[in-house]
């Protein structure tokens, strides 16, 4: 088989380590284990937020195959923060309409960003190895972060100071290295995990499936299409997206009496393809791998010194881009409380906010999951009779097409739960609650055209909706760096102009409103008017210091 | 809160059974219970309170 991006997988040079011939063990204050797209996207944010990181990872190249593919508007925005999201953007395949068939017959189909005045879309399609890739480089021109590829962890130890000592197997022999902190972004298999005994529970369906990468020209629209019972595949469902370079993702379901070993085998997947693309069709098979349905979860993601991100903490089933999204939105979640840490800005207690914030959120990306997977595969006569009847109402009643389930794709998840937040005391008709993520809208800044977003993150922000310096609290908070928007005047330093008011309107905000943000862009409070005493105490509340987190 | 009606509402009891038994005529046992899948989702939307919906269920599912 013809495996073209196989062969141009980027491969990264192995240097020996220097500690392979230091006698003492060194100490660093952060190390991340695995270089995939979350280790990576987290290397990047402590860079950003100014902080050096030791990255080990057990292989030098990027995936194999396309696997994570759909990158949701959150997670580009978390991109744009740490300057890659353009380069994402660029080669990935734009998409927000889903198109969804029923044997031979579209139902409906749907968008998923209906509104324009957002500067980034809904999805992109770019397969796991680019992002691996473009995040690499990224990382390279951060600064900050050491690579060691190569580098397996084979021993975690806690010690009585509360570091974590790593124990850490090269080509050219095994060195120890302390560490302040580990993020174990080492996969669903993560050995960190397994050497510390930790928990994995949850639910592992019967049900598999194939997925493959095509490559053909074909005229298929860039949108995601899924078949319930086509034709061509009797009785199961099928994905298919479209990536850049002319490669196409299909997900075939197996039946459950399948035999995965001999589905994978190209003289099996070849006339699958053959059959859903028609005889005239000239494909080229690049890559194919079988999947079980797992919806499986660590009980708490952070042990001592040691955080879980990603797959290595949770893993979810398919069909909602929950996997990889999820697994960035942990990182950004971590990396600006861990650095305020770091930096002596907060306590350590700051950091159980991780689990309060992260569990949530994985247990809505694991409930969505589940339940997709329970319509995708129905179980029991009575489950296939209200999928049918739901797919045939569909057709015609819009009520219907909200039952049908072929994947809930991924939203950001919003921190309800958190000591973090300080909830509304004023009433709001619109704009993010408490725990939410900001919302994007088109700007004028100082440097002509742009949008909101890029103004926050990184750092705590109060947010200020003041059209007249009569509305505004800017000055009088000291501790906090004050953007401004207004719907008339010039663009200034700190100072945006929302000259149709979308940025108002979206925010649900009066002359006079203001928002507190986080670095992760999530509300931390807002008001309808402020004072600067009761924004000191909310940014007091969301680093841990106004005494919520003694109890815990 | 909502409470499901549990009191007589029917404007026509007995005629609505019986339109809701001719409904099934002439259907195999497959086809019976798809047409109550169909029946059931469409009523279950036009009422709409979860509240309503769950008592609903847990009545129907101690008889």
């Amino acid at each position: 088989m013809a495996n073209k991006a196989a062969a141009e997988r980027s491969r990264y040079a192995y240097a020996p380590p220097p500690d392979l011939a230091n006698a003492a063990i060194r100490r660093v204050p952060v190390v991340i284990v695995g270089a995939g797209p979350v280790g990576l996207t987290a290397a990047a944010e402590f860079a950003v937020l100014g902080h050096h990181t030791l990255l080990l990872d057990e292989d030098d190249t990027v995936s194999v195959g396309s696997r994570a593919i759909c990158w949701s508007k959150r997670t580009l925005e978390i991109f744009d923060r740490i300057g890659v999201a353009e380069r994402m953007v660029a080669k990935g395949v734009v998409w927000s309409r889903g198109r969804l068939f029923h044997r031979d017959r579209e139902v409906y189909s749907f968008d998923l960003l209906p509104e324009p005045g957002h500067r980034r879309p809904a999805f992109i399609n770019l397969q796991q190895y680019y992002v691996e890739q473009y995040l690499v480089d990224r990382v390279a021109e951060l600064g900050r972060t050491e690579i060691r590829w190569r580098n397996r962890v084979t021993g975690i130890e806690v010690l009585a100071g509360g570091d974590a000592r790593l124990t850490v197997e090269t080509p050219d022999g095994v060195y120890r290295i302390d560490a302040g902190y580990v993020l174990a972004a080492d996969g669903v298999r993560s050995p960190i995990r397994r050497l510390m005994g930790l928990d994995f529970t949850g639910k592992v369906f019967e049900d598999r499936f194939l997925i493959a990468d095509v490559v053909m020209k074909a005229d298929f629209p860039s949108e995601r299409w899924f078949w319930f019972e086509p034709p061509f595949h009797s009785g199961q469902s099928v994905l298919l997206h479209r990536q850049p370079d002319d490669v196409f993702r299909i997900d075939f379901q197996l039946a459950p009496e399948a035999d995965p070993e001999v589905e994978r085998r190209p003289e099996n997947v070849i006339p699958r393809l053959r059959q859903m693309l028609g005889p005239a069709a000239e494909f080229e098979l690049e890559w194919v791998s079988v999947y079980s349905f797992t919806c499986r979860r660590m009980q708490r993601f952070r042990h001592g010194p040691v955080c879980f991100v990603g797959d290595s903490a949770h893993v979810v089933s398919p069909f909602g881009a929950r996997g990889g999204n999820g697994g960035i939105q942990d990182v950004d979640a971590l990396c600006w409380k861990l650095a305020l840490v770091l930096d002596g800005a907060a306590l350590p207690g700051l950091l159980d906010s991780y689990d309060a914030e992260r569990i949530p959120a994985a247990d809505e990306n694991l409930l969505n999951s589940t339940r997709a997977t329970d319509f995708m595969t129905p179980k029991t006569e009575v489950s296939v009779d209200f999928r049918e009847a739901a797919l045939q109402l569909a057709a015609t009643l819009p009520f219907a097409r909200r039952l049908v389930n072929s994947g809930r794709l991924s939203l950001p998840h919003v921190y309800r739960a958190t000591p973090l937040t300080t909830p509304d005391r004023d009433v709001w008709d619109a704009g993010p609650e408490p725990g939410a993520p900001a919302v994007d809208a088109p700007v004028a800044t100082a440097a002509g055209r742009g949008w909101l977003l890029s103004c926050l993150g990184g750092r705590f922000v109060l947010l200020q909706f003041a059209d007249t310096p009569r509305d505004s609290v800017a000055g009088l908070v000291p501790t906090v760096e004050v953007v401004t928007v207004a719907r008339d005047g010039e663009p200034g330093p700190g100072r945006l102009i929302d000259p149709d008011g979308t940025a108002f309107r979206r925010w649900g905000a009066d002359a006079g409103s203001a928002y507190l943000m986080r670095p992760d862009q999530h509300v931390a409070a807002r008001w309808h008017a402020v004072t600067p005493a009761e924004v000191t105490a909310a940014l007091d509340r969301a680093v841990g210091r106004a005494g919520v987190w003694a109890a815990a | 809160m909502a409470n499901l009606t549990t009191e007589p509402n029917l404007t026509d009891a007995d005629g609505f059974y019986e339109r809701l038994i001719s409904a099934h005529a002439g259907l195999d046992a497959a086809a019976s219970r798809r047409l109550n899948a169909r029946l059931i989702l469409l009523l279950a939307n036009h009422i709409g309170d979860a509240a309503v919906l769950d008592e609903a269920l847990r009545i129907a599912r101690s008889e």
